[in-house]
């Protein structure tokens, strides 16, 4: 049985050192097998992505340019019923998101009711003047959103960040099921787990069903990769693969005829739907970069007059900010009459005076992020961090408060992986995603887990030596 | 298909007909300086980095022509943009860039060749190395055509593949033959004598025509048989009426496929002219070298055609 220590809850083991329901049918399989025969099985997976090309590009690092995440073959479980729960409380998280982006780019009710500052969307960068008074077809701007949560007990799940950007890793997501069904088919016909190959599939039909008003036909979709050395570019390839849509670069599209065309072998042909994975700055050097070679000049003119579908659009970036994180929970219950379901953390605000303070007094006990900041980069955690860690990223955050938050560390469930050793408890998150059109929320069962490798640490992102983990919803 | 993506599969096996050809020239190289006393078989590495139109990228970095030196330019140096290590690498960022138009079974068999080779290149190759590492290049590239003749669909993406393999070996073929043709000039050859008959051997042996020629010749050798195997037997996979054929079909599976011709098939058919009923006497009365430059110019407007006309970029 593997020891946890007793101040975070175990997502497989109760205090009573128990298995916990979502675990039992794993664990009989899990006690039934060869040691030996599992470690190998491991190697095989490695092995198996190193052939498949899953990798991913880690920014900042010459001598290794292309690495694989780290796949640790212990599924992360949720069951039936916890899944509903949580299900309803994303959907009505992403509801509330793209009411209140629909909003912000329009008659700003919610700032003049006074629930959410006005200074949020000034000078921020990610708030786009641009989109205002425009409305994308469908009247949806958060066609994938990637909502991560955090865990501290049997019901209590928090939201950490809202990715409505460009969420990323949802290929590890089938990857991972796609390699535990093909390592341990058995252990699948015993316990019951809720498809996510349908995925692509889904993400097709839902972009489809947000074609342009210049659609005719058919919706062509396609994806905008940044290329090759982008870090997610496995993904990018792999999505438009799995949906049958082509994978352009900026340089393959060009505006003619009131149109964003491809070039193809035969002239150029008129995109529908662009799924983008470049930034708002790199779409259009036009509207927003007069600097950048990159983009496609004019496509923001095409976008407004209703001749492509831009997902997610433009200016939904803001959404991930982390100030404006703070206010979710005004914000959820601003467009939707209810109390929010999935709480947030709590969150301070270093911009406001008395919260600075706090933040300053209690900094090691904290996570402090920069509020633009993402993938792990420019935070400190207190709790981990040395006394000149602490002292270096004091003087950061006194010369620039407003570009800070902090939160409590949180103490994060545990979910065992494979060890040498066997099984033992590492700190997990789950990053479901969401797929919105017109007809609906869909939400895939599970999402990608990720997972701190190291003992006791709390950084799970793959920049910095995370690992990422199967994860199952059960079937009743 | 994308433009972008047509570039991308064209290049891909151009690199990796490139990288193949290199390591039968290495192999020939090596055989040949084996043989040899040391002066001449520097003379020999000399000449394979010649035929590899290496000669710039070498002399920046050496100045003798020590076999050791030469292999390891060829196949790893990274500052070379033609070593085998470089092409490989080539090979794969454009099956990457491709990589929804290929199959995974296509990606996979580049992916794990780029694996190997990497990892086998990694460290400078000694001579009891060399063998091994030539012929992983060639099976290594031998999987990878198989992987595609295997997997993929008959269409435009599969024909501009087959395109970029076979101009590129046209272009390989011309040039080993254009760099030696001195020696298969009837004027210039001392008929019988040993020199001629390791130099045809090399020649042979580096378009891995060795055994073919000797099959269908009963072991004879002569200059006029060599170029005109070479050259114009429509039988033999390296040459360069076989090469022609095939490009032909695939222009024609394109014009087919999208049902119109563009101007690279004018190019194409002009070019076939200068092939067809050619006998090898009037090829070496017009002028070997002539018509070998020629040829290598015709080929490039074929290349350059189908780029155009199916807008391989911007």
């Amino acid at each position: 049985m593997s020891a946890h220590s007793p101040d975070n809850f175990d997502e497989m083991i109760d205090a009573e050192g128990g298995v916990r329901a979502a675990y039992e049918g794993y664990r009989d399989w899990y006690d039934e097998q060869d040691p030996q025969g599992l470690k190998r099985k491991h190697q095989e997976a490695e092995a198996f992505f190193r052939k498949t090309g899953i990798t991913f590009n880690v920014y900042g690092q010459d001598d290794a340019e292309e690495r694989l995440i780290p796949f640790d073959p212990v599924p992360r479980i949720v069951t039936a019923q916890e899944w509903r729960r949580l299900s309803r409380g994303i959907e009505q998280r992403v509801r509330a998101l793209n009411a209140f982006l629909h909003d912000l780019y329009h008659r700003q009710e919610i700032i003049k009711a006074g629930r959410v500052p006005e200074w949020l969307l000034r000078g921020n960068p990610a708030y786009l003047p641009h989109m205002s008074g425009f409305t994308p077809p469908g009247g949806v701007y958060t066609h994938i959103t990637g909502i991560d949560l955090v865990r501290t007990g049997p019901n209590d799940f928090h939201v950490l960040e809202d990715n409505a950007r460009t969420p990323s890793g949802v290929s590890y997501m089938l990857e991972n099921r796609e390699t535990m069904m093909a390592m341990f088919p058995e252990l699948f016909t015993r316990v019951k787990v809720a498809p996510v190959s349908n995925y692509p599939r889904r993400l097709a039909r839902s972009l489809a069903a947000c074609a342009p008003p210049a659609c005719e036909g058919r919706p062509v979709v396609a994806v905008l990769t940044p290329g090759i050395y982008n870090s997610a570019y496995y993904e990018h390839a792999f999505l438009a693969d799995q949906m049958g849509a082509e994978l352009v670069e900026a340089s393959d599209l060009r505006v003619i005829g009131g149109r964003v065309q491809m070039r193809t072998t035969r002239g150029f042909k008129p995109v529908d739907v662009l799924y983008r994975r470049v930034d708002d700055d790199f779409l259009d050097p036009l509207t927003f970069r007069a600097d950048s070679m990159l983009g496609v000049p004019g496509i923001m003119d095409v976008y407004r007059a209703g001749g492509i579908t831009i997902a997610n659009a433009p200016g939904t970036g803001i959404a991930d900010d982390k100030a404006l994180y703070s206010f979710m929970p005004e914000i959820v219950e601003f467009y939707t009459g209810e109390k929010p379901l999935l709480p947030n953390v709590e969150t301070y605000r270093c911009m406001e005076e008395d919260a600075l303070k706090y933040v300053l007094d209690n900094i090691a006990d904290l996570v402090v992020k920069e509020v633009h900041g993402s993938g792990g980069y420019g935070m400190l955690i207190g709790p981990t961090s040395s006394k000149r860690e602490i002292a270096k990223f004091t003087e950061k955050l006194k010369a620039n408060p407003h570009n800070y938050i902090a939160q409590p560390t949180l103490s994060l469930s545990t979910v065992p992986i494979l060890t040498k050793k066997g099984l033992a408890p590492r700190h997990v998150d789950l990053r479901p995603f969401v797929l919105m059109s017109p007809n609906g929320i869909e939400i895939t069962p599970g999402g990608l887990t990720r997972v701190a490798l190291k003992r006791g640490s709390l950084v799970v992102n793959s920049s910095q030596g995370g690992g990422t983990k199967d994860s199952w919803v059960l079937e009743e | 298909m994308l433009g972008r993506s047509a570039n991308a599969v064209f290049w891909m096996f151009r690199y990796l007909e490139r990288a193949e050809n290199l390591a039968r020239l290495l192999d020939t190289g090596f055989r040949m300086a084996l043989t040899r006393d040391h002066l001449t078989a520097e003379e020999e590495w000399r000449s394979v980095i010649e035929t590899a139109g290496m000669r710039d990228s070498y002399q920046e970095q050496h100045g003798t022509y020590a076999g050791i030196q030469v292999w390891n330019h060829i196949l790893r140096d990274r500052d070379n943009p033609n070593s085998i290590r470089s092409l490989i690498g080539a090979v794969r960022s454009n099956a990457r860039s491709a990589r929804n138009v290929i199959t995974s079974e296509l990606w996979e068999a580049v992916n794990e060749s780029y694996l190997q080779l990497n990892d086998l290149l990694a460290r400078p190759v000694n001579q009891s190395g060399l063998a091994d590492a030539i012929n992983t290049v060639k099976r290594e590239s031998t999987l990878v055509r198989g992987a595609m003749d295997g997997s993929m669909l008959r269409n435009d993406i599969y024909n501009f593949a087959r395109i970029g393999s076979f101009i590129e070996r046209a272009d390989n073929t011309a040039r080993i033959l254009d760099v030696k043709y001195y020696v298969l000039l009837p004027s210039l050859s001392y008929v019988g004598s040993s020199l001629d008959n390791v130099q045809w051997e090399t020649i042979l042996r580096s378009l891995g025509a060795e055994r073919a020629y000797r099959w269908l010749n009963a072991g004879q050798l002569d200059a006029r048989g060599i170029a005109d195997f070479l050259i114009l037997d429509g039988r033999f996979p390296r040459s360069l009426s076989f090469c022609y054929s095939k490009i032909r079909s695939n222009l024609h599976s394109l014009a087919l496929q999208y049902g119109e011709e563009v101007h690279a098939h004018e190019v194409m058919r002009n070019a076939d002219l200068k092939l067809q009923d050619k006998d090898i006497d009037l090829v070496i009365d017009m002028g070997l070298h002539e018509f070998l430059s020629d040829f290598i110019a015709c080929n490039n407007d074929i290349a350059r055609a189908v780029e155009t006309d199916y807008r391989f970029t911007d």
